[in-house]
């Protein structure tokens, strides 16, 4: 898997809807945290208890720095020994396309995390699709800025294919927040047709109401 | 810049540091040990850097490895040719800052630096313990450490640190005095030493017991056995580097020669380069001190003393920074991987990195960039948290 701390400017797609989300004082856990900045902002703004994993030892350096407590560790294993529910909200921003087994991870997110916030690039965004239509490639943009032989996305999903995904395994889905991020890193809510014109698909999971369903 | 005399000393050294000793547990109030004996009175040889602050937030203890001592960093003399193990991490604004913090280190009981150890003489005998010194445990050299911290006037520690069995130190700190540490930063460590480091531990003590010099541990005032303690010693130094460094700092360069001398002269660099390493620590170590410290880090085992690594650190409130490396294979990533996981389902927050490196097990000994990095980082977050 690519480092993420080598791309700051993807990864911080959605960091206001999520700093909206969560609410103060809360305990949470960002999987693919990265260089820290989204759970050291929410440290500061929401007072949160923040836990980080991270792939990077150059990732985990940087949240060290920033006085976050970041496990140097592959999110594909080693959620196993965190208990049911103890977490306010789990965190997978921008990650789910590049886990190896993303079942099992959205399994024990759901588990772990009385919350979920999973959000992605949206690969039935029409420009992606337009790509792939008329030049007959691999998509390659700002979503997605890897070439195909390099790209650490190995697990490409559109917005439906997550809705149809949840209900599959029943897992509640709370809200939708689909967005674009427009001039200076802003969300702009998708209102219409989201998995053709929304640029990254959010859920908000309800793990809590899927563990008492379970 | 600073002189011990001989030296010109860098600006960032303590410079010359005096140990000083701190006796307790005189009889009848002797120290009660894991294995139920007594020992007493017991002294703990102790260097401190740096000034404990005002509100006493600032002290931070080094728990040192099988051969180290008290004497962490500076110099001891004016013509003390050596610094402290670990004196690349602590001094004026290095790792372990003594311009902010206020530095421990004591030298564990069972030791030979100047705390009670079997070289040590037994008030009721009149003579060298040897080895009729009782058998001291991990949690034995933390309670004896803790008698000392109270001593200083010291309530709380801002962090316990240590490599190796030091880190076995600072994780039995954590879980023997839960209020008394606010952060622990455990290094290539684990919380049972595995059956091959128990296999290599138990080599190094079978090359002691069969000098004939040794003697059933009574040799003192005698010929020591040098030889079956500087052999120990060349077998744990193998244990502390990789292949890897093993190959670049002597691949299969001869000492002193282009061709084979066909004989059993030592001929290899590497052969040279142990013998050397063995005869420098006969000179400073004590052999019935190397078989103490050695058992003493064989019966370390939190999941075996509490029934789980879990149950183990169930009142443990510490922060912790775990480091390991990638090429340390006495004490593998994977052992730092298990004591990170148990921590983390109990709730206590815990930054572990795993660090690439070439140098093995001893990597934490080294001028190692990202561990004094990842170090000095997190001591100052835990300073502006609990400080």
């Amino acid at each position: 898997m690519k480092s993420m701390v080598d791309n700051p400017a993807e990864i911080r797609a959605g960091y206001d809807i999520i700093i909206e989300e969560i609410p103060l004082r809360s305990r949470v856990l960002d999987l693919g945290c990265g260089d820290g900045v989204l759970l050291h902002t929410l440290q500061r703004i929401k007072m949160i208890d923040g836990y980080g994993v991270e792939l990077s030892a150059e990732g985990v350096s940087v949240c060290l720095e920033k006085g976050l407590y970041c496990y140097q560790g592959d999110i594909d294993d080693g959620l196993a020994d965190y208990k049911s529910n103890s977490f306010d909200y789990v965190i997978l921003n921008q990650t789910l396309q590049s886990t190896k087994k993303p079942e099992y991870v959205l399994a024990e997110i759901m588990r772990i995390g009385k919350n979920a916030i999973i959000s992605f690039p949206n690969f039935g965004y029409y420009r992606i699709r337009m790509q792939l239509l008329l030049k007959g490639t691999m998509p390659k943009n700002r979503l997605l800025p890897y070439e195909w032989y390099e790209s650490p996305n190995i697990h490409l999903l559109t917005i439906r294919d997550f809705r149809r995904y949840c209900r599959g395994r029943g897992y509640p889905v709370k809200r939708e927040r689909h967005f674009n991020v427009g001039d200076g890193g802003v969300s702009l809510p998708s209102v219409a047709a989201s998995n053709l014109f929304a640029q990254y698909g959010m859920f908000i999971l309800d793990g809590e109401k899927y563990s008492g369903l379970s | 810049m600073k002189t011990n005399g001989i030296l010109e000393l860098p600006d960032d050294s303590v410079g010359i540091v005096q140990t000083e000793y701190y006796t307790f547990a005189a009889p009848p109030e002797e120290m009660r040990l894991v294995s139920g004996r007594m020992l007493g009175p017991v002294t703990l040889a102790y260097e401190t850097y740096g000034k404990l602050n005002g509100r006493r937030s600032n002290a931070v203890l080094l728990l040192h490895a099988l051969s180290g001592s008290a004497h962490a960093a500076g110099f001891n003399s004016a013509d003390d040719l050596y610094p402290g193990w670990w004196d690349l991490y602590v001094g004026p604004g290095k790792t372990f800052d003594t311009n902010k913090y206020f530095i421990i280190c004591s030298n564990v009981i069972g030791g030979c630096t100047g705390s009670t150890g079997p070289a040590s003489i037994d008030p009721g005998a009149g003579s060298e313990y040897g080895l009729s010194f009782p058998i001291v445990t991990i949690q034995d050299m933390v309670n004896a450490q803790y008698r000392l911290v109270r001593h200083l006037g010291i309530e709380r520690l801002l962090a316990v640190a240590g490599g190796s069995m030091g880190g076995m130190q600072a994780l039995q700190w954590c879980i023997s005095y839960p209020d008394m540490v606010a952060s622990a930063i455990p290094i290539a460590t684990s919380a049972s030493l595995s059956a091959q480091g128990i296999a290599f531990n138990e080599v190094g003590r079978q090359a002691i017991f069969r000098d004939p010099n040794w003697k059933g541990g009574d040799y003192y005032g005698k010929t020591k056995p040098e030889a079956g303690l500087g052999l120990a010693r060349m077998i744990g130094h193998i244990t502390y580097m990789s292949e890897r460094l093993m190959h670049e700092k002597f691949g299969r360069r001869l000492q002193n020669a282009d061709l084979f001398g066909f004989n059993f002269e030592s001929e290899f660099m590497v052969e040279s380069y142990l013998h050397h390493q063995g005869i420098k620590f006969v000179n400073r170590f004590d052999a019935n001190s190397y078989l103490y410290i050695t058992k003493a880090i064989d019966y370390f085992d939190l999941k075996a003393d509490y029934g789980s690594l879990a149950a183990a650190f169930e009142k443990v409130t510490a922060d912790f920074l775990i480091i390991s490396y990638t090429s340390d294979w006495l004490y593998p990533s994977e052992q730092s991987r298990e004591i990170v996981r148990a921590l983390r389902a109990g709730g206590i927050h815990v930054g572990y990195t795993e660090i690439e490196s070439d140098t093995g097990h001893d990597t934490f000994l080294l001028d190692d960039r990202q561990t004094q990095r990842n170090i000095s980082n997190f001591l100052r977050s835990q300073f502006e948290k609990h400080g």
